[in-house]
């Protein structure tokens, strides 16, 4: 039987801003996959990952609508892995730091995202098998 | 006004945008009117390459259908009457020659860059 570890991720970076937050999702993908219980702190500009508000744009360059388009957003990205980690018999906790949120103007979120601070984060990396710290670079 | 935009911070995001930023923004301005070329120096010489492939990212059930295609963005420039200088000692450094590239590029040495940024009104280097 698979040995089912507990992994935190520290994220920062902004979507759509830089290549190691796909990577960062990437990683939480193949965790989810192998039903771990995933925890990610988002700090600074990646508690804008899981912001509802994001929208869907066409795009004139790529002569594409919106439907064709089917444009990127991190907020849908977050919520699939969500599920899939529930499918999968783990879970994805995803902790915004609250003051991060606040000073952002981001409290919107997918469902499934909760308000947390450094403690939360301190707690999570406690409990688990190891912690990967994403930072701005 | 004839303007130069200079790409050197590489693959920023491109996953996420479907595409690179400046390299659409030279997309969007040429089609309002802009009178503009393109300098691909460092890691974005690779945006140039044909056989690159971003296709397939998926996140559980999520699948993007519309990866970057740097390269067809870069030929697309090409085409609508960009010109598209790449720095050939960048290309050399990683081990790419003309085949690789997509057609209509015009391969350039450092030491040519102060004629070509002489020939723009302003240089605008991301």
């Amino acid at each position: 039987m698979t040995e089912r570890k507990t992994l935190t991720f520290a994220l920062m970076d902004a979507p759509y801003e830089s290549a190691r937050t796909t990577t960062a999702l990437r990683l939480i993908d193949i965790a989810t996959k192998r039903g771990y219980a995933v925890n990610v702190f988002a700090y600074e500009g990646a508690v804008m990952l899981p912001f509802n508000r994001q929208q869907p744009h066409p795009n004139a360059v790529h002569g594409r609508n919106v439907e064709e388009e089917n444009h990127l957003l991190t907020k849908d990205v977050v919520a699939a892995l969500m599920k899939a980690a529930e499918r999968n018999g783990g879970k994805l906790d995803w902790v915004n730091c609250g003051l991060c949120v606040d000073e952002r103007g981001a409290g919107e979120a997918i469902e499934g995202v909760r308000r947390g601070s450094p403690a939360d984060f301190w707690k999570l990396a406690e409990a688990s098998d190891n912690t990967l710290v994403i930072g701005t670079r | 006004m004839k303007a130069l935009n200079i790409i050197e911070c590489a693959y920023r995001a491109t996953i996420e945008e479907q595409d690179d930023t400046i390299v659409w923004l030279t997309h969007a301005m040429k089609a309002a009117g802009a009178d503009l070329g393109l300098v691909l120096r460092g890691d974005a010489v690779n945006y140039a390459v044909r056989a690159q492939n971003a296709a397939g990212l998926a996140f559980g059930d999520w699948r993007q259908t519309q990866p970057p295609r740097l390269a067809d963005d870069i030929a697309l420039l090409v085409t609508k009457g960009v010109a598209v200088y790449v720095l050939a000692e960048d290309l050399v450094l990683r081990g790419l020659d003309a085949a690789d590239l997509v057609p209509g590029l015009e391969r350039v040495t450092r030491e040519s860059l102060p004629g070509i940024f002489a020939a723009h009104d302003q240089i605008w280097h991301w």
